[in-house]
C-alpha cells in the first residue's frame, strides 16, 4: 500500500518552529546588547571570571556532535543501520559530556557564592547582577534544548534500532538533526559573547 | 519533485567541515587575546557568522534543499536584524 507522506512539508514544519526559536533567543541577545552597553566594564570583569578553556571545549564537543548526527542521515540513506547508531550515539555522549562540564561549572560559580539572588553577587552592583543574571538564563535555557534534544535523538535512536527509520523513511532522523544543528547554532554565539570579552 | 532521490552527502563532507568548524573556534579564542578594542566583538561576531553559515548550509542542508528554504531562513535573520537594529537605533540616539 502507498503511503501517504510530505517530508519536504515535514522538514518545513521543523524549520517553522526553528525560526521560533531563533526570534526567542534573538530576544535574549538583544537584552544583552543593551545590558553589556549600558555596564561594559562589568561585563569585561565579570567574563573574566568565566573559563574559557571549558567554553572552547564545550564549544568543540557541540560541533562533533553536530557532525556525527550529520552523518548518520548519509549513514542511514546508505542502509548502515549499525554505523548509523554508533554515530548517534556519539551524538549522544557528546550532549551528555557538555552537560557534566555545564554542571561542573555552574557548580564552581554558585560555590563562589555566584548565582541569581545571591547576596555577594547583589553587592557587586547592578552589572554583574545582569551579566550573571543573562550568563545563567541563557546558558540555563540551551542546556534545557541540550536535555530536549537527548531524549529526542534517544527516541530516534530507538527507532533506527527498530527499523521504523529505514534509507527511504529517515524525514524524523533529519529533523531531530534539524534541532540539534540549532542547539549548536545558538552555542556558536553564546560562546564569544559570554566567555571571549576582553 | 516528491519523489526526487534525495541527495547524499558523503561523510568527507561532514568532517571537512568539522575541521574547519574545529578552526574557526580556536582562531576566535586567540584573536580575543589580541587587544583590539571594540573591534574584537566585531571579529567574534564576523567568525560566529561564518561558522553559523557552514552549520546552516552543509549540516542543516539548505546547500541541497529546495530554495524557499533558503529564502526562508535568510528573511527571518534579516527580521532579527531588523529588530535589533532599530532597537538600538532607538536606545542609543534617544
Amino acid at each position: 500500500m502507498e503511503e501517504h507522506r510530505d517530508d519536504v512539508g515535514a522538514r518545513m514544519g521543523m524549520w517553522i518552529f526553528i525560526f521560533t526559536e531563533l526570534l526567542l533567543f534573538g530576544g535574549l541577545f538583544l537584552v544583552y546588547a543593551i545590558f553589556r552597553n549600558q555596564y561594559s566594564d562589568n561585563f569585561h570583569t565579570a567574563a573574566h571570571e568565566l573559563n574559557a578553556f571549558v567554553g572552547a571545549l564545550n564549544t568543540v564537543i557541540l560541533l562533533i556532535s553536530s557532525a556525527t548526527v550529520a552523518m548518520a542521515i548519509t549513514a542511514v540513506q546508505k542502509g548502515n543501520k549499525s554505523l548509523a547508531l554508533i554515530l548517534v550515539g556519539i551524538t549522544l555522549s557528546m550532549a551528555l559530556l557538555f552537560l557534566i562540564n555545564k554542571y561542573f561549572e555552574w557548580g564552581h560559580h554558585i560555590k563562589e557564592n555566584i548565582y541569581p539572588g545571591s547576596p555577594v553577587l547583589a553587592s557587586r552592583g547592578q552589572g554583574d547582577v545582569l551579566f550573571y543574571g543573562l550568563y545563567y538564563f541563557m546558558t540555563g535555557l540551551h542546556a534545557l534544548h541540550i536535555i530536549i534534544g537527548l531524549v529526542f535523538i534517544g527516541f530516534i535512536a530507538r527507532l533506527i534500532i527498530k527499523d521504523r527509520i529505514v534509507s527511504d523513511n529517515y524525514v524524523l532522523l533529519e529533523n531531530s538533526g534539524l534541532y540539534w544543528h540549532l542547539v549548536d547554532l545558538i552555542w556558536i554565539f553564546l560562546f564569544p559573547l559570554f566567555y571571549l570579552i576582553t | 519533485m516528491e519523489h526526487e532521490k534525495d541527495h547524499i552527502i558523503p561523510y568527507r563532507t561532514f568532517l571537512y567541515v568539522l575541521a574547519g568548524l574545529i578552526v574557526l573556534t580556536l582562531i576566535s579564542v586567540t584573536v580575543t587575546k589580541i587587544h583590539l578594542g571594540t573591534l574584537t566583538v566585531f571579529i567574534a561576531l564576523l567568525i560566529a557568522a561564518v561558522k553559523s553559515t557552514f552549520v546552516l548550509r552543509i549540516f542543516m542542508h539548505l546547500k541541497f534543499e529546495n530554495r524557499m528554504f533558503t529564502i526562508m531562513v535568510i528573511a527571518v535573520i534579516l527580521l532579527i536584524g531588523v529588530v535589533i537594529f532599530i532597537t538600538l537605533l532607538d536606545y542609543l540616539y534617544r
